[in-house]
Protein backbone atom coordinates (compact mmCIF):
# COMPACT_ATOMS: atom_id res chain seq x y z
CA UNK A 1 0.00 0.00 0.00
CA UNK A 2 1.27 3.46 -0.94
CA UNK A 3 0.26 6.33 1.33
CA UNK A 4 0.48 9.93 0.15
CA UNK A 5 0.08 13.15 2.10
CA UNK A 6 -0.55 16.38 0.23
CA UNK A 7 0.18 19.76 1.82
CA UNK A 8 -1.20 22.95 0.43
CA UNK A 9 -3.23 26.02 1.27
CA UNK A 10 -7.00 26.18 1.13
CA UNK A 11 -7.99 27.01 -2.46
CA UNK A 12 -4.98 25.40 -4.16
CA UNK A 13 -6.84 22.18 -4.81
CA UNK A 14 -5.06 19.76 -2.46
CA UNK A 15 -8.28 17.85 -1.82
CA UNK A 16 -9.21 17.78 -5.50
CA UNK A 17 -5.81 16.42 -6.49
CA UNK A 18 -6.13 13.66 -3.86
CA UNK A 19 -9.56 12.78 -5.23
CA UNK A 20 -8.32 12.68 -8.84
CA UNK A 21 -5.50 10.28 -7.97
CA UNK A 22 -7.87 7.96 -6.07
CA UNK A 23 -10.45 8.00 -8.87
CA UNK A 24 -7.71 7.23 -11.41
CA UNK A 25 -6.23 4.42 -9.28
CA UNK A 26 -9.66 2.82 -8.91
CA UNK A 27 -10.19 3.19 -12.66
CA UNK A 28 -6.86 1.35 -13.09
CA UNK A 29 -8.43 -1.54 -11.12
CA UNK A 30 -6.71 -0.80 -7.83
CA UNK A 31 -8.16 0.05 -4.45
CA UNK A 32 -7.81 3.61 -3.19
CA UNK A 33 -8.99 6.15 -0.66
CA UNK A 34 -8.78 9.94 -0.74
CA UNK A 35 -9.88 12.20 2.05
CA UNK A 36 -9.23 15.68 3.39
CA UNK A 37 -7.80 16.39 6.83
CA UNK A 38 -11.28 17.61 7.87
CA UNK A 39 -9.90 20.69 9.61
CA UNK A 40 -11.62 24.08 9.71
CA UNK A 41 -10.40 24.62 6.13
CA UNK A 42 -10.51 28.08 4.67
CA UNK A 43 -8.86 29.83 1.76
CA UNK A 44 -5.18 30.42 2.37
CA UNK A 45 -4.84 28.32 5.54
CA UNK A 46 -2.55 25.27 5.54
CA UNK A 47 -4.51 22.13 4.62
CA UNK A 48 -3.66 18.49 4.09
CA UNK A 49 -5.22 15.70 2.07
CA UNK A 50 -4.49 12.00 2.08
CA UNK A 51 -4.39 9.19 -0.48
CA UNK A 52 -3.97 5.45 -0.10
CA UNK A 53 -3.48 3.19 -3.12
CA UNK A 54 -3.29 -0.58 -2.82
CA UNK A 55 -3.70 -3.79 -4.79
CA UNK A 56 -5.88 -5.13 -1.97
CA UNK A 57 -8.98 -3.68 -0.28
CA UNK A 58 -7.94 -0.97 2.19
CA UNK A 59 -9.09 -1.55 5.73
CA UNK A 60 -8.05 1.45 7.73
CA UNK A 61 -9.63 4.83 8.32
CA UNK A 62 -6.91 6.53 10.32
CA UNK A 63 -5.13 9.55 8.89
CA UNK A 64 -1.84 9.02 7.07
CA UNK A 65 0.91 9.29 9.68
CA UNK A 66 3.72 7.46 7.85
CA UNK A 67 3.47 8.49 4.18
CA UNK A 68 5.53 6.94 1.38
CA UNK A 69 5.08 10.14 -0.60
CA UNK A 70 4.66 13.76 0.47
CA UNK A 71 3.57 16.35 -2.06
CA UNK A 72 3.83 20.08 -1.33
CA UNK A 73 1.67 22.38 -3.46
CA UNK A 74 2.93 25.63 -1.95
CA UNK A 75 6.59 26.34 -1.09
CA UNK A 76 5.59 28.75 1.72
CA UNK A 77 4.14 25.78 3.65
CA UNK A 78 7.68 24.51 4.27
CA UNK A 79 8.27 27.30 6.81
CA UNK A 80 5.24 26.45 8.94
CA UNK A 81 4.62 22.72 8.56
CA UNK A 82 7.09 19.87 9.00
CA UNK A 83 6.11 18.28 5.71
CA UNK A 84 8.53 15.37 6.11
CA UNK A 85 6.97 14.26 9.43
CA UNK A 86 6.63 10.47 9.53
CA UNK A 87 8.01 10.03 5.98
CA UNK A 88 8.91 6.36 5.45
CA UNK A 89 12.45 5.27 4.64
CA UNK A 90 12.92 5.29 0.90
CA UNK A 91 10.08 7.79 0.62
CA UNK A 92 9.57 10.55 -1.91
CA UNK A 93 9.07 14.29 -1.44
CA UNK A 94 7.62 16.28 -4.33
CA UNK A 95 7.77 20.05 -4.02
CA UNK A 96 6.50 23.03 -5.93
CA UNK A 97 9.63 25.18 -5.92
CA UNK A 98 12.05 26.90 -8.27
CA UNK A 99 14.92 25.35 -6.27
CA UNK A 100 16.77 22.19 -7.31
CA UNK A 101 16.24 18.81 -5.60
CA UNK A 102 19.78 19.10 -4.13
CA UNK A 103 18.95 22.43 -2.51
CA UNK A 104 15.67 21.02 -1.16
CA UNK A 105 17.41 17.92 0.22
CA UNK A 106 19.72 20.19 2.22
CA UNK A 107 16.88 22.47 3.34
CA UNK A 108 14.59 19.66 4.46
CA UNK A 109 17.44 17.54 5.80
CA UNK A 110 15.80 14.28 4.69
CA UNK A 111 17.16 11.19 3.04
CA UNK A 112 14.52 10.76 0.38
CA UNK A 113 13.93 10.81 -3.31
CA UNK A 114 13.17 14.43 -4.12
CA UNK A 115 11.30 15.84 -7.08
CA UNK A 116 10.97 19.56 -7.75
CA UNK A 117 9.07 21.58 -10.29
CA UNK A 118 8.19 25.27 -10.54
CA UNK A 119 4.47 24.51 -10.56
CA UNK A 120 3.38 28.06 -9.78
CA UNK A 121 5.16 29.33 -12.90
CA UNK A 122 3.71 26.54 -15.06
CA UNK A 123 0.19 27.04 -13.67
CA UNK A 124 0.36 30.82 -14.26
CA UNK A 125 1.61 30.37 -17.83
CA UNK A 126 -0.79 27.56 -18.75
CA UNK A 127 -3.92 28.55 -16.85
CA UNK A 128 -3.38 32.10 -15.64
CA UNK A 129 -4.06 31.15 -12.02
CA UNK A 130 -1.65 30.02 -9.27
CA UNK A 131 -3.67 26.84 -8.61
CA UNK A 132 -1.01 24.18 -8.69
CA UNK A 133 -2.83 20.93 -8.03
CA UNK A 134 -3.10 19.48 -11.53
CA UNK A 135 0.41 20.71 -12.36
CA UNK A 136 1.76 18.93 -9.30
CA UNK A 137 -0.04 15.76 -10.38
CA UNK A 138 2.33 15.77 -13.37
CA UNK A 139 5.25 15.82 -10.94
CA UNK A 140 3.63 13.05 -8.88
CA UNK A 141 3.16 10.85 -11.92
CA UNK A 142 6.69 11.43 -13.20
CA UNK A 143 8.30 10.64 -9.84
CA UNK A 144 6.07 7.76 -8.70
CA UNK A 145 4.02 6.42 -11.64
CA UNK A 146 1.32 5.66 -9.09
CA UNK A 147 -1.54 5.73 -11.61
CA UNK A 148 -1.77 5.44 -15.36
CA UNK A 149 -1.58 8.59 -17.44
CA UNK A 150 -4.79 7.54 -19.21
CA UNK A 151 -6.85 7.13 -16.06
CA UNK A 152 -5.63 10.41 -14.60
CA UNK A 153 -6.36 12.18 -17.90
CA UNK A 154 -9.91 10.81 -17.80
CA UNK A 155 -10.37 11.92 -14.20
CA UNK A 156 -9.13 15.43 -15.06
CA UNK A 157 -11.48 15.61 -18.09
CA UNK A 158 -14.46 14.60 -15.97
CA UNK A 159 -13.69 17.00 -13.12
CA UNK A 160 -12.75 20.09 -15.14
CA UNK A 161 -14.89 19.82 -18.27
CA UNK A 162 -14.15 22.77 -20.57
CA UNK A 163 -11.05 23.86 -18.61
CA UNK A 164 -9.62 20.33 -18.61
CA UNK A 165 -7.34 21.01 -21.58
CA UNK A 166 -5.54 23.88 -19.83
CA UNK A 167 -5.07 21.69 -16.78
CA UNK A 168 -3.67 18.93 -18.96
CA UNK A 169 -1.26 21.33 -20.63
CA UNK A 170 0.07 22.27 -17.18
CA UNK A 171 0.12 18.61 -16.16
CA UNK A 172 2.09 17.59 -19.26
CA UNK A 173 4.57 20.44 -18.83
CA UNK A 174 5.22 19.27 -15.27
CA UNK A 175 5.76 15.73 -16.57
CA UNK A 176 8.58 17.13 -18.70
CA UNK A 177 10.01 19.77 -16.39
CA UNK A 178 10.03 17.94 -13.04
CA UNK A 179 13.56 17.13 -11.85
CA UNK A 180 13.87 13.90 -9.88
CA UNK A 181 16.82 13.12 -7.65
CA UNK A 182 17.12 9.61 -6.19
CA UNK A 183 17.85 9.37 -2.45
CA UNK B 1 -21.22 -7.30 -11.57
CA UNK B 2 -20.73 -3.59 -12.06
CA UNK B 3 -17.29 -2.02 -12.17
CA UNK B 4 -15.95 -0.38 -9.04
CA UNK B 5 -15.97 3.39 -9.47
CA UNK B 6 -14.08 5.91 -7.36
CA UNK B 7 -16.64 8.24 -5.85
CA UNK B 8 -17.41 10.16 -2.70
CA UNK B 9 -19.42 8.10 -0.24
CA UNK B 10 -22.07 10.86 0.12
CA UNK B 11 -22.62 10.72 -3.63
CA UNK B 12 -22.99 6.94 -3.45
CA UNK B 13 -25.66 7.42 -0.77
CA UNK B 14 -27.61 9.80 -2.99
CA UNK B 15 -27.17 7.55 -6.03
CA UNK B 16 -28.85 4.78 -4.00
CA UNK B 17 -31.71 7.15 -3.17
CA UNK B 18 -31.99 8.05 -6.85
CA UNK B 19 -32.05 4.37 -7.86
CA UNK B 20 -34.75 3.78 -5.24
CA UNK B 21 -36.77 6.29 -7.27
CA UNK B 22 -37.99 8.25 -4.26
CA UNK B 23 -40.98 10.54 -4.62
CA UNK B 24 -40.03 13.22 -2.13
CA UNK B 25 -36.91 14.55 -0.45
CA UNK B 26 -37.27 17.18 2.27
CA UNK B 27 -34.04 18.37 3.82
CA UNK B 28 -32.16 21.20 5.39
CA UNK B 29 -28.40 21.38 4.75
CA UNK B 30 -26.06 20.56 7.59
CA UNK B 31 -22.42 19.49 7.63
CA UNK B 32 -21.28 16.74 7.04
CA UNK B 33 -24.48 15.45 5.44
CA UNK B 34 -24.68 18.32 2.93
CA UNK B 35 -23.29 16.58 -0.16
CA UNK B 36 -26.05 13.96 -0.03
CA UNK B 37 -28.96 16.36 -0.40
CA UNK B 38 -26.98 18.74 -2.62
CA UNK B 39 -26.48 15.91 -5.10
CA UNK B 40 -30.14 14.91 -4.83
CA UNK B 41 -31.21 18.51 -5.46
CA UNK B 42 -29.05 18.40 -8.61
CA UNK B 43 -30.45 15.14 -9.96
CA UNK B 44 -34.00 16.37 -9.34
CA UNK B 45 -33.25 19.73 -11.04
CA UNK B 46 -31.57 17.94 -13.97
CA UNK B 47 -34.62 15.76 -14.45
CA UNK B 48 -32.73 12.54 -13.67
CA UNK B 49 -35.05 11.83 -10.75
CA UNK B 50 -38.77 12.55 -10.90
CA UNK B 51 -39.27 13.65 -7.29
CA UNK B 52 -40.29 16.66 -5.26
CA UNK B 53 -37.34 18.31 -3.55
CA UNK B 54 -38.59 20.42 -0.67
CA UNK B 55 -35.96 22.82 0.68
CA UNK B 56 -37.49 23.40 4.10
CA UNK B 57 -36.50 26.06 6.64
CA UNK B 58 -35.37 23.70 9.42
CA UNK B 59 -34.89 20.05 10.26
CA UNK B 60 -38.05 20.11 12.37
CA UNK B 61 -39.89 21.06 9.19
CA UNK B 62 -37.92 18.51 7.17
CA UNK B 63 -39.18 15.65 9.33
CA UNK B 64 -42.69 17.12 9.48
CA UNK B 65 -42.73 17.30 5.70
CA UNK B 66 -41.43 13.72 5.44
CA UNK B 67 -44.19 12.54 7.76
CA UNK B 68 -46.88 14.20 5.63
CA UNK B 69 -45.32 12.89 2.44
CA UNK B 70 -45.01 9.33 3.69
CA UNK B 71 -48.55 9.41 5.09
CA UNK B 72 -49.74 10.33 1.59
CA UNK B 73 -48.06 7.18 0.32
CA UNK B 74 -44.91 8.70 -1.22
CA UNK B 75 -41.48 7.05 -0.97
CA UNK B 76 -39.71 9.58 1.23
CA UNK B 77 -36.09 10.37 2.08
CA UNK B 78 -34.15 12.83 4.17
CA UNK B 79 -30.66 13.14 5.62
CA UNK B 80 -29.25 14.99 8.57
CA UNK B 81 -26.50 15.27 11.18
CA UNK B 82 -25.86 16.41 14.71
CA UNK B 83 -27.76 19.61 15.65
CA UNK B 84 -30.04 19.02 12.69
CA UNK B 85 -31.02 15.61 13.97
CA UNK B 86 -31.45 17.10 17.43
CA UNK B 87 -33.81 19.71 16.01
CA UNK B 88 -35.85 16.87 14.48
CA UNK B 89 -36.06 15.11 17.83
CA UNK B 90 -39.68 15.92 18.57
CA UNK B 91 -40.90 14.75 15.16
CA UNK B 92 -38.74 11.61 15.06
CA UNK B 93 -41.08 9.84 17.49
CA UNK B 94 -44.13 10.57 15.35
CA UNK B 95 -42.99 8.64 12.25
CA UNK B 96 -42.85 5.15 13.84
CA UNK B 97 -46.05 5.77 15.81
CA UNK B 98 -47.77 6.47 12.49
CA UNK B 99 -45.94 3.48 10.95
CA UNK B 100 -44.38 5.55 8.17
CA UNK B 101 -41.47 3.99 6.25
CA UNK B 102 -39.32 7.12 5.89
CA UNK B 103 -35.64 6.47 5.19
CA UNK B 104 -32.98 8.81 6.58
CA UNK B 105 -29.21 8.80 6.30
CA UNK B 106 -27.50 10.28 9.32
CA UNK B 107 -23.92 11.39 8.70
CA UNK B 108 -22.91 11.02 12.32
CA UNK B 109 -21.39 14.08 13.92
CA UNK B 110 -20.71 15.26 17.45
CA UNK B 111 -23.28 17.36 19.26
CA UNK B 112 -22.31 20.81 20.50
CA UNK B 113 -20.89 22.13 22.73
CA UNK B 114 -18.21 22.91 22.24
CA UNK B 115 -19.21 23.37 18.61
CA UNK B 116 -17.90 20.47 16.57
CA UNK B 117 -18.61 19.56 12.98
CA UNK B 118 -16.60 16.35 13.30
CA UNK B 119 -17.47 12.71 13.64
CA UNK B 120 -18.65 10.73 16.62
CA UNK B 121 -21.92 8.99 17.53
CA UNK B 122 -23.31 11.44 20.07
CA UNK B 123 -26.01 12.69 17.69
CA UNK B 124 -27.58 9.29 17.10
CA UNK B 125 -27.05 8.06 20.67
CA UNK B 126 -29.17 10.97 21.86
CA UNK B 127 -31.99 9.40 19.78
CA UNK B 128 -31.97 5.92 21.28
CA UNK B 129 -35.68 5.71 22.01
CA UNK B 130 -37.21 7.00 18.79
CA UNK B 131 -38.27 3.49 17.62
CA UNK B 132 -36.62 3.75 14.20
CA UNK B 133 -34.78 0.73 12.79
CA UNK B 134 -31.10 1.62 12.67
CA UNK B 135 -28.11 0.22 10.83
CA UNK B 136 -24.46 1.32 10.78
CA UNK B 137 -22.24 1.29 7.68
CA UNK B 138 -18.52 0.54 7.78
CA UNK B 139 -17.56 1.71 4.30
CA UNK B 140 -18.93 3.37 1.20
CA UNK B 141 -20.19 0.18 -0.42
CA UNK B 142 -22.20 -0.58 2.70
CA UNK B 143 -23.69 2.92 2.69
CA UNK B 144 -24.94 2.34 -0.85
CA UNK B 145 -26.20 -1.17 -0.09
CA UNK B 146 -27.76 -0.29 3.28
CA UNK B 147 -29.75 2.62 1.81
CA UNK B 148 -31.43 0.26 -0.68
CA UNK B 149 -31.91 -2.29 2.10
CA UNK B 150 -33.52 0.39 4.27
CA UNK B 151 -36.27 1.16 1.74
CA UNK B 152 -36.89 -2.54 1.25
CA UNK B 153 -37.21 -3.24 4.99
CA UNK B 154 -39.06 -0.08 6.03
CA UNK B 155 -41.77 -0.51 3.39
CA UNK B 156 -42.30 -4.24 3.99
CA UNK B 157 -45.94 -4.68 5.02
CA UNK B 158 -44.79 -6.68 8.06
CA UNK B 159 -42.60 -3.77 9.17
CA UNK B 160 -43.82 -0.28 8.16
CA UNK B 161 -41.36 1.61 10.31
CA UNK B 162 -38.90 4.40 9.51
CA UNK B 163 -35.27 3.49 9.17
CA UNK B 164 -31.95 5.26 9.70
CA UNK B 165 -28.72 4.33 7.97
CA UNK B 166 -25.84 5.70 10.04
CA UNK B 167 -22.58 6.58 8.36
CA UNK B 168 -19.67 8.33 10.00
CA UNK B 169 -19.44 11.98 9.06
CA UNK B 170 -16.26 12.91 7.14
CA UNK B 171 -14.49 9.59 7.86
CA UNK B 172 -17.04 8.07 5.48
CA UNK B 173 -19.14 10.88 4.04
CA UNK B 174 -16.21 12.80 2.53
CA UNK B 175 -14.02 9.89 1.42
CA UNK B 176 -13.47 8.88 -2.20
CA UNK B 177 -13.33 5.11 -2.44
CA UNK B 178 -14.26 2.26 -4.80
CA UNK B 179 -17.99 1.58 -4.93
CA UNK B 180 -20.05 -0.71 -7.15
CA UNK B 181 -23.21 1.05 -8.21
CA UNK B 182 -26.02 -1.29 -9.21
CA UNK B 183 -28.03 -0.46 -12.30
CA UNK B 184 -31.73 0.41 -12.25
CA UNK B 185 -32.87 -3.02 -13.46
CA UNK B 186 -30.91 -4.72 -10.67
CA UNK B 187 -32.32 -2.36 -8.04
CA UNK B 188 -35.85 -2.92 -9.40
CA UNK B 189 -35.41 -6.66 -8.87
CA UNK B 190 -34.65 -6.02 -5.22
CA UNK B 191 -36.89 -3.07 -4.41
CA UNK B 192 -40.51 -3.20 -5.60
CA UNK B 193 -42.56 0.01 -5.80
CA UNK B 194 -44.03 1.15 -2.48
CA UNK B 195 -47.72 0.25 -2.28
CA UNK B 196 -49.08 1.52 1.05
CA UNK B 197 -52.11 -0.28 2.41
CA UNK B 198 -53.44 2.87 4.05
CA UNK B 199 -52.64 6.41 2.99
CA UNK B 200 -54.01 9.92 3.17
CA UNK B 201 -56.37 10.22 0.25
CA UNK B 202 -59.22 12.74 0.02
CA UNK B 203 -61.30 10.22 -1.94
CA UNK B 204 -60.99 7.68 0.86
CA UNK B 205 -60.51 9.70 4.06
CA UNK B 206 -58.70 8.25 7.05
CA UNK B 207 -57.35 9.85 10.22
CA UNK B 208 -53.73 9.39 11.21
CA UNK B 209 -51.68 10.46 14.21
CA UNK B 210 -54.57 10.84 16.64
CA UNK B 211 -54.58 11.39 20.39
CA UNK B 212 -53.66 8.33 22.44
CA UNK B 213 -55.95 8.58 25.42
CA UNK B 214 -54.92 6.65 28.58
CA UNK B 215 -57.13 3.76 27.43
CA UNK B 216 -55.04 3.30 24.26
CA UNK B 217 -51.58 4.92 24.71
CA UNK B 218 -49.97 1.90 26.41
CA UNK B 219 -51.30 -0.52 23.79
CA UNK B 220 -50.15 1.79 20.97
CA UNK B 221 -46.64 1.98 22.44
CA UNK B 222 -46.55 -1.79 22.90
CA UNK B 223 -47.63 -2.35 19.31
CA UNK B 224 -44.93 -0.06 17.91
CA UNK B 225 -42.28 -1.65 20.09
CA UNK B 226 -43.32 -5.13 19.01
CA UNK B 227 -43.24 -4.05 15.39
CA UNK B 228 -39.69 -2.77 15.95
CA UNK B 229 -38.55 -5.97 17.66
CA UNK B 230 -40.19 -8.15 14.99
CA UNK B 231 -38.64 -6.11 12.17
CA UNK B 232 -35.38 -8.01 12.73
CA UNK B 233 -36.71 -11.01 10.79
CA UNK B 234 -37.35 -8.83 7.74
CA UNK B 235 -34.02 -7.01 8.20
CA UNK B 236 -32.22 -10.36 8.04
CA UNK B 237 -34.34 -11.75 5.19
CA UNK B 238 -33.82 -8.60 3.11
CA UNK B 239 -30.04 -8.88 3.62
CA UNK B 240 -30.12 -12.54 2.59
CA UNK B 241 -31.98 -11.66 -0.60
CA UNK B 242 -29.59 -8.79 -1.29
CA UNK B 243 -26.68 -11.20 -0.95
CA UNK B 244 -28.32 -13.81 -3.19
CA UNK B 245 -28.88 -11.17 -5.88
CA UNK B 246 -25.66 -9.15 -5.68
CA UNK B 247 -23.15 -11.31 -3.80
CA UNK B 248 -22.68 -9.05 -0.79
CA UNK B 249 -24.07 -10.63 2.37
CA UNK B 250 -24.76 -8.74 5.58
CA UNK B 251 -25.68 -9.80 9.13
CA UNK B 252 -26.99 -7.97 12.20
CA UNK B 253 -23.73 -8.77 14.00
CA UNK B 254 -20.48 -9.45 12.15
CA UNK B 255 -17.47 -11.35 13.48
CA UNK B 256 -13.82 -11.12 12.51
CA UNK B 257 -11.20 -13.62 13.69
CA UNK B 258 -13.14 -14.50 16.85
CA UNK B 259 -12.10 -18.18 16.83
CA UNK B 260 -10.26 -18.82 20.07
CA UNK B 261 -10.31 -15.14 21.01
CA UNK B 262 -10.00 -14.42 24.73
CA UNK B 263 -10.59 -10.71 24.25
CA UNK B 264 -13.13 -9.49 21.73
CA UNK B 265 -13.24 -5.88 20.61
CA UNK B 266 -16.72 -4.50 20.00
CA UNK B 267 -17.15 -1.65 17.52
CA UNK B 268 -19.75 0.03 15.33
CA UNK B 269 -19.29 2.07 12.16
CA UNK B 270 -16.20 2.95 10.14
CA UNK B 271 -13.67 2.43 12.94
CA UNK B 272 -14.37 -1.30 12.49
CA UNK B 273 -12.11 -1.40 9.45
CA UNK B 274 -9.22 0.15 11.36
CA UNK B 275 -9.99 -2.30 14.17
CA UNK B 276 -9.65 -5.23 11.73
CA UNK B 277 -6.20 -4.01 10.73
CA UNK B 278 -5.32 -3.80 14.43
CA UNK B 279 -6.65 -7.35 14.99
CA UNK B 280 -4.51 -8.65 12.10
CA UNK B 281 -1.45 -7.02 13.66
CA UNK B 282 -2.16 -8.40 17.14
CA UNK B 283 -2.99 -11.89 15.81
CA UNK B 284 0.39 -11.91 14.04
CA UNK B 285 1.97 -11.32 17.43
CA UNK B 286 0.01 -14.29 18.76
CA UNK B 287 -2.55 -12.38 20.84
CA UNK B 288 -5.90 -14.21 21.05
CA UNK B 289 -8.11 -11.28 20.01
CA UNK B 290 -11.06 -10.90 17.69
CA UNK B 291 -13.60 -8.31 16.61
CA UNK B 292 -17.38 -8.22 16.71
CA UNK B 293 -19.28 -5.27 15.33
CA UNK B 294 -22.91 -4.27 15.12
CA UNK B 295 -24.39 -3.61 11.73
CA UNK B 296 -27.92 -3.59 13.14
CA UNK B 297 -28.16 -1.32 16.16
CA UNK B 298 -31.95 -1.09 16.67
CA UNK B 299 -33.69 -3.41 17.30
CA UNK B 300 -30.72 -4.52 19.38
CA UNK B 301 -29.68 -7.96 18.07
CA UNK B 302 -29.07 -9.56 21.48
CA UNK B 303 -29.35 -13.20 20.34
CA UNK B 304 -26.92 -12.77 17.44
CA UNK B 305 -24.57 -10.83 19.67
CA UNK B 306 -24.47 -13.50 22.38
CA UNK B 307 -23.73 -16.12 19.73
CA UNK B 308 -20.95 -14.00 18.25
CA UNK B 309 -19.12 -13.49 21.55
CA UNK B 310 -19.66 -17.04 22.90
CA UNK B 311 -16.46 -18.36 24.42
CA UNK B 312 -14.76 -15.00 24.97
CA UNK B 313 -13.74 -14.16 28.52
CA UNK B 314 -13.42 -10.44 28.05
CA UNK B 315 -15.14 -7.82 25.92
CA UNK B 316 -13.57 -4.45 25.15
CA UNK B 317 -16.48 -2.29 24.02
CA UNK B 318 -15.60 0.88 22.14
CA UNK B 319 -18.19 3.66 22.35
CA UNK B 320 -18.10 6.77 20.16
CA UNK B 321 -20.29 8.76 22.54
CA UNK B 322 -20.20 9.68 26.18
CA UNK B 323 -23.20 9.21 28.43
CA UNK B 324 -22.39 11.93 30.95
CA UNK B 325 -22.98 10.96 34.53
CA UNK B 326 -24.00 7.47 33.47
CA UNK B 327 -22.54 4.03 34.09
CA UNK B 328 -20.86 3.68 30.69
CA UNK B 329 -21.24 4.48 27.01
CA UNK B 330 -24.51 3.61 25.24
CA UNK B 331 -23.23 0.53 23.38
CA UNK B 332 -21.66 -0.93 26.52
CA UNK B 333 -24.86 -0.24 28.41
CA UNK B 334 -26.93 -2.32 25.95
CA UNK B 335 -24.36 -5.09 26.03
CA UNK B 336 -24.18 -5.20 29.82
CA UNK B 337 -27.97 -5.28 30.05
CA UNK B 338 -28.15 -8.08 27.48
CA UNK B 339 -25.51 -10.19 29.25
CA UNK B 340 -26.51 -9.63 32.87
CA UNK B 341 -28.77 -12.70 33.10
CA UNK B 342 -26.33 -14.94 31.22
CA UNK B 343 -24.47 -17.61 33.10
CA UNK B 344 -20.68 -17.45 32.71
CA UNK B 345 -20.94 -14.04 31.10
CA UNK B 346 -17.72 -12.34 30.00
CA UNK B 347 -16.21 -9.35 31.74
CA UNK B 348 -17.14 -6.14 29.94
CA UNK B 349 -14.80 -3.14 29.85
CA UNK B 350 -15.82 0.06 28.14
CA UNK B 351 -13.63 2.54 26.30
CA UNK B 352 -14.78 5.87 24.90
CA UNK B 353 -12.81 6.85 21.79
CA UNK B 354 -12.95 9.12 18.78
CA UNK B 355 -15.05 11.96 20.18
CA UNK B 356 -15.55 15.06 18.03
CA UNK B 357 -13.32 13.87 15.19
CA UNK B 358 -10.40 12.60 17.26
CA UNK B 359 -8.71 10.01 15.06
CA UNK B 360 -9.09 6.40 16.20
CA UNK B 361 -5.88 4.63 15.23
CA UNK B 362 -4.60 1.07 15.03
CA UNK B 363 -2.41 2.02 18.00
CA UNK B 364 -5.51 3.05 20.00
CA UNK B 365 -7.03 -0.40 19.47
CA UNK B 366 -3.80 -2.09 20.55
CA UNK B 367 -3.85 0.00 23.71
CA UNK B 368 -7.52 -0.85 24.37
CA UNK B 369 -6.88 -4.57 23.97
CA UNK B 370 -3.79 -4.43 26.15
CA UNK B 371 -5.78 -2.70 28.90
CA UNK B 372 -8.58 -5.25 28.57
CA UNK B 373 -6.08 -8.09 29.14
CA UNK B 374 -4.77 -6.26 32.23
CA UNK B 375 -8.23 -5.51 33.62
CA UNK B 376 -9.28 -9.13 33.10
CA UNK B 377 -6.69 -10.02 35.76
CA UNK B 378 -7.16 -6.98 37.97
CA UNK B 379 -10.50 -5.22 38.00
CA UNK B 380 -10.17 -1.48 37.27
CA UNK B 381 -11.62 1.12 39.66
CA UNK B 382 -13.43 3.09 36.94
CA UNK B 383 -16.56 1.90 35.08
CA UNK B 384 -15.23 3.13 31.74
CA UNK B 385 -12.35 5.18 30.46
CA UNK B 386 -11.67 7.66 27.72
CA UNK B 387 -8.93 6.80 25.23
CA UNK B 388 -6.43 9.27 23.81
CA UNK B 389 -7.15 12.07 26.28
CA UNK B 390 -4.29 14.57 26.38
CA UNK B 391 -3.27 15.19 30.00
CA UNK B 392 -1.19 18.16 31.09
Amino acid sequence: MIEIRIHGRGGQGAVTSAELVAIAAIDDGKYAQAFPSFGPERRGAPVAAFIRVSDKPIRTREKVYGPNVVMVLDPSILKIVNVAAGLKDGGTVIINTSKTPEEMARLLNVKAKIATVDATKIAMESMGVPITNTTMLGALLKSTGIVSNDALGKAIDKRFGRIAEKNKTAFNRAMTETIVREA
Amino acid sequence: MAKRIGMEVSIAASEAVKLADVDLIAAYPITPQTHIVEHLAEVVADGELDAAFVPVESEHSAMSCCIGSSAAGARTFTASSSQGLALMHEMLFIAPAMRLPIVMVVANRALSGPISIWNDHSDIMAEQDIAWIQTFAENGQEVFDLVLHAFRVAEDSKVLLPMIVNMDGFTLSHVIEPIEILDKAEVDKYLPPYKPKVRLDPRKPVSMGLVGVPEIYTEAKKATNEALINSKKVVVKAWKEFGDLFGRYYNPVESYKTEGAEVILITMGSISETAMTAIDKMREKGLPVGLVRFRLWKPFPATEFKKAIAGAQTLAVVDRALSPGGACGPVAEEIKAALYAERGRPKVFNFIAGLGGRDVTVENFEEIVSRAFTYAKKRPKQLYEMIGVREI
